[in-house]
């Protein structure tokens, strides 16, 4: 990599965009391996070693790159290859071996395409609103191969926010100005006044994507307008719901895109000290982020005097300490300055008082990442995608029960469905799809007949949930709904800063009332003390999280009665998950005594010898389910 | 100054005035746990929430946190107030039982059933001792420890701070453990309003330990619904109701 000197003209950008061009799309065969935290869970680390050694080995003068959050992350490791001329063919779930087959096959000129799952003919750029081109026709070695735009998990998405992730290196700046990176930052110092970067941000139409959905524009103008000796811009990636994973994947896999953001949100506000709040769980973010921070810098893209505009603005990194409460605003800010990570009550909002007592703009990773599209594009532009109370795209994470999961973008106004049906494939095995849980350990559960629900914020509020910061949870009909509520309260009881007394103690009782429909000892009062107890919570908490926290319960209580009173009145747990409720037997026609039950049982509670059945003493049955798993000829049933 | 109006009355007060103070001046009463005058306000106890008319519709907001601001509109017992208010007492006497405050602020507010086992908590965490021991003793020997079901009140490392005088400040101002009900003893207890409860209470509610005030069983006797809101309750036990007066 170059040394990059410090940018002072147009000039400086595009002789850089042109060195990233030489990387982005070399003449070469280049190799990129997806490793974000996703890919790296999946091994990526080890496929990437051996590309490189493969590579290396066979001496040829071959990229070996990394790149951020492909998206389909069901496919992990993915490796793909860029083949000049070619265009760019992805690989499914690689190892190490197979990583060296198809290098080996690429470089004797026929590629292998044993394990590839698409074809790559082109990429779009939404900053510059032009779509590459990699190959002029469709080459006969890819003859067989879809075309990345025609599978359905990415023919309905729209990148905006993730337009570099899993296309650019994230360590290299080069290639992220070659997208067409910081032009929006050196549009708007050189050529625009901070009320025109104000004015497209209010005219898109965006709204904070951390789950609340303030309008970003208002919120600006309200930092703007704000008095203070000095004014701070936050990004909040203090991303904790389980299951959620989109702010992670954008600050591995593009985080400069998140630095100009802020750096135009300042230029906005008139502010000049950025932070970034990061969760210390994500070490390969703050390593990223690290990197961006010091590049930017020595480019002269922060720090003092941003292209001989007097504009300065630096960032630094915080990272959060494990708190999940520390994604609330206030939480956030006590966290920063140091104090105990308790939220406190607005008003005064943080945009009058926010860090150290000065107006402050508190905005999520994904809301930032928007902006530099946004101000190179127009207001206007952006405002076209979308419904008419909610702009833009979203990006989530679909996870569960759902055949394809990975990170998506999508419009705003699609409906749920689609998202399941066609972009998640449906269920897993072939299972009905029961419910969505959207929005996290805030959001709620909306059922399968809700579907033709559009996602936007108005009628996810109307169905009891939130659009929530992105966490996208599919169920089916092996989830219990009892269970599912019980768990996000146990979870929110733990998060639960415990400084306000409706929280604290509520979520405590609520969970206590929910383990106890789980075993089987509720009664109907308890549904309406669930209710009641849910209800004050919403209405009385200090902060998002308490007011929050009741919406798992009340929304499977709303769309899932009928689970609930089938544990309480028949002792029965519908989706065969509350262990309290359910026995394992061994059905005697079928069981063909193969003893492999009575090898993995840890409790001994499987009698019979080989090659006569056995029988179950549920006694000592633990009911873990691990002889379900390795029986054969399906015997072991649960009843 | 601004001007505020509360259960459409209107005041004016001086800036930094919060809405407690404001209610509390035209003489509205607001239950507080963790409120205490000379302390700076915290708002955990969530007793004092009142309702707030926005531009987005109207919300809960804690009195005792929030800024009277120019054209608030405020209401401190509309249907929504009561019955959070309600709903939490009953959260609050299922967590410390024992507490006379406590016993009296869900007596005052018509509690009527408590549907949560008790906890017997020696601490509902409304910090009042951690302010106390901070800004008036200026010692700050004590403080909050770990979080959430964890979260307590702590001494640095649980050994006493060299800071700490001993001066019972914080037992002093403890709404749980200072006034602790002893059950029905005449001569020891400070409002023996639970004398008045007719044995049938307790086997309705066994979970519920109320020294309601008044109690069901006088209600069935004659109901004095009027007297509720009065101040000054604590002296009604005399009033000469007690078992004696049932139907």
């Amino acid at each position: 990599m170059s040394q990059v000197g410090r940018l002072r003209t147009p000039e400086d950008l595009d002789r850089l965009a042109a060195e990233g061009l030489r990387t982005l799309y070399p003449t070469q065969p280049k190799v990129l391996v997806g490793a974000a935290s996703c890919g790296r869970a999946a091994g990526s680390q080890g496929v990437l070693e051996a590309a490189r050694a493969e590579v290396r080995r066979l001496g040829l003068p071959w990229r070996v790159s990394e790149t951020g959050c492909i998206g389909w992350c069901s496919q992990e490791p993915l490796l793909d290859l860029w083949l000049p001329g070619h265009g760019r063919v992805s690989y499914g779930r690689v190892k190490p071996a197979d990583a060296r087959r198809i290098l080996r096959a690429a470089a004797s000129g026929k590629p292998d395409l044993q394990q590839a799952l698409a074809w790559m003919a082109g990429d779009e750029n939404p900053c510059t609103a032009s779509r590459r081109r990699y190959t002029q026709e469709r080459n006969g070695w890819f003859a067989g191969l879809p075309e990345y735009t025609e599978l359905p998990i990415f023919a309905r998405q729209t990148r905006i926010v993730l337009r570099n992730s899993g296309i650019i290196d994230p360590t290299s700046l080069e290639e992220y100005v070659a997208r067409g990176g910081y032009r929006a930052l050196l549009r708007a110092v050189t050529e625009l006044q901070p009320e025109d970067v104000l004015r497209e941000v209010t005219r898109s139409g965006l709204r904070g994507r951390g789950g609340a959905g303030f309008p970003t524009g208002q919120k600006w103008q309200r930092v703007r307008e704000a008095v203070g000796t000095k004014k701070y811009v936050i990004c909040n990636a203090d991303e904790g719901d389980p299951g959620a994973y989109m702010d992670r994947a954008v600050l591995e896999g593009d985080p400069h895109s998140v630095l100009e953001g802020m750096a135009l949100g300042a230029y906005a506000m008139g502010a000049c000290e950025g932070v970034i709040y990061v969760r210390a769980e994500y070490p390969l973010a703050v390593e990223r982020l690290r990197k961006a921070i010091e590049q930017a810098e020595r480019a002269g893209l922060l720090g003092e005097d941003l292209f001989g505009s007097g504009f300065r603005f630096r960032v630094r990194i915080v990272r959060g300490a494990g708190a999940f409460v520390c994604g609330e605003e206030t939480a956030l800010l006590a966290s920063v300055e140091g104090h105990v990570g308790e939220p406190r009550p607005r008003p005064p909002y943080p945009a009058q008082q926010g860090l150290w007592g000065q107006p402050t703009c508190i905005n999520n990773v994904e809301t930032w990442a928007n902006v530099p599209v946004i101000v190179l594009r127009g207001g206007a532009w952006y405002a076209r995608i979308g419904t008419e109370r909610s702009k833009g795209t979203k990006v989530f994470s679909l996870v569960g029960n759902v055949r394809n999961t990975g990170l998506i973008e999508v419009p705003m106004g699609i409906t749920l469905g689609e998202i399941v049906e066609q972009i998640g494939g449906g269920g897993r095995d072939g299972r009905a799809v029961k419910a969505v849980q959207i929005g996290g350990p805030s959001g709620g559960c909306i059922p399968a007949e809700q579907f033709h629900l559009p996602v936007d914020y108005e009628s996810l509020v109307q169905a009891g949930s939130i659009m929530g910061s992105g966490g996208l949870v599919v169920l089916d009909t092996r989830n219990c709904m009892v269970d599912v509520a019980r768990y996000f309260l146990e979870f929110l009881e733990e998060e639960s800063c415990g400084k306000c007394f409706p929280c604290r103690v509520g979520t405590q009782r609520l969970r206590e009332i929910l383990s106890r429909i789980c075993a089987g000892r509720g009664t109907e009062e308890d549904l309406a003390l669930l209710n009641d107890l849910g209800w004050v919570v919403r209405e009385t908490s200090l902060c998002g999280l308490g007011q929050t926290a009741p919406n798992p319960v009340l929304t499977t209580l709303r769309y899932f009665r009928d689970e609930y009173v089938a544990h309480i009145r028949e002792h029965r747990c519908p989706a065969k998950v509350c262990r309290e409720l359910i026995t394992y037997v061994i059905e005697p026609t079928l069981c063909d005594g193969c003893h492999a039950c009575v090898q993995v049982c840890a409790t001994e509670a499987i009698l019979g010898k080989k090659k006569a059945v056995h029988r179950i003493d549920n006694g000592k049955c633990i009911r873990c389910g691990a002889c379900l798993e390795v029986c054969q000829p399906k015997a072991v049933q649960v009843i | 100054m601004p001007k505020l109006y509360i259960n459409n009355l209107s005041v004016e007060v001086e800036r930094g005035t919060t809405v407690l103070e404001a209610a509390r001046w035209l003489g509205f009463p607001l239950p507080t746990l963790c409120h205490a005058d000379g302390l700076t306000p915290y708002g955990a106890c969530r007793l004092c929430v009142v309702e707030v008319q926005g531009a987005r519709g109207s919300k809960l907001l804690s009195a005792c946190t929030l800024p009277a601001e120019d054209g608030l509109v405020v209401f401190t017992h509309s249907e929504r107030v009561e019955r959070a208010r309600k709903l939490l007492l009953e959260m609050y006497v299922a967590t410390s039982p024992q507490s006379k405050t406590i016993q009296d602020l869900a007596s005052r507010y018509g509690v009527r059933q408590v549907r949560l086992a008790p906890a017997w908590a020696d601490c509902i965490q409304c910090g009042l001792c951690v302010r106390m021991c901070e800004q008036q003793m200026m010692a700050g020997a004590i403080g909050f420890a770990y979080r959430g079901p964890k979260r307590r009140v702590a001494r640095p490392f649980d050994k006493t701070s060299e800071r700490c005088r001993q001066c019972g400040a914080c037992l002093y101002i403890c709404p749980v453990c200072e006034l602790r009900c002893h059950g029905p003893q005449a001569e020891t207890t400070l409002c023996s309003g639970c004398l008045n409860f007719a044995p049938v209470c307790l086997e309705v509610y066994d979970h519920a330990m109320c020294y309601l005030d008044p109690c069901l069983a006088c209600e069935r006797g004659g109901s004095h619904r009027q007297d509720l809101l009065l101040p000054g309750h604590l002296g009604r036990a005399s009033s000469g109701k007690g078992k004696g007066d049932l139907p």
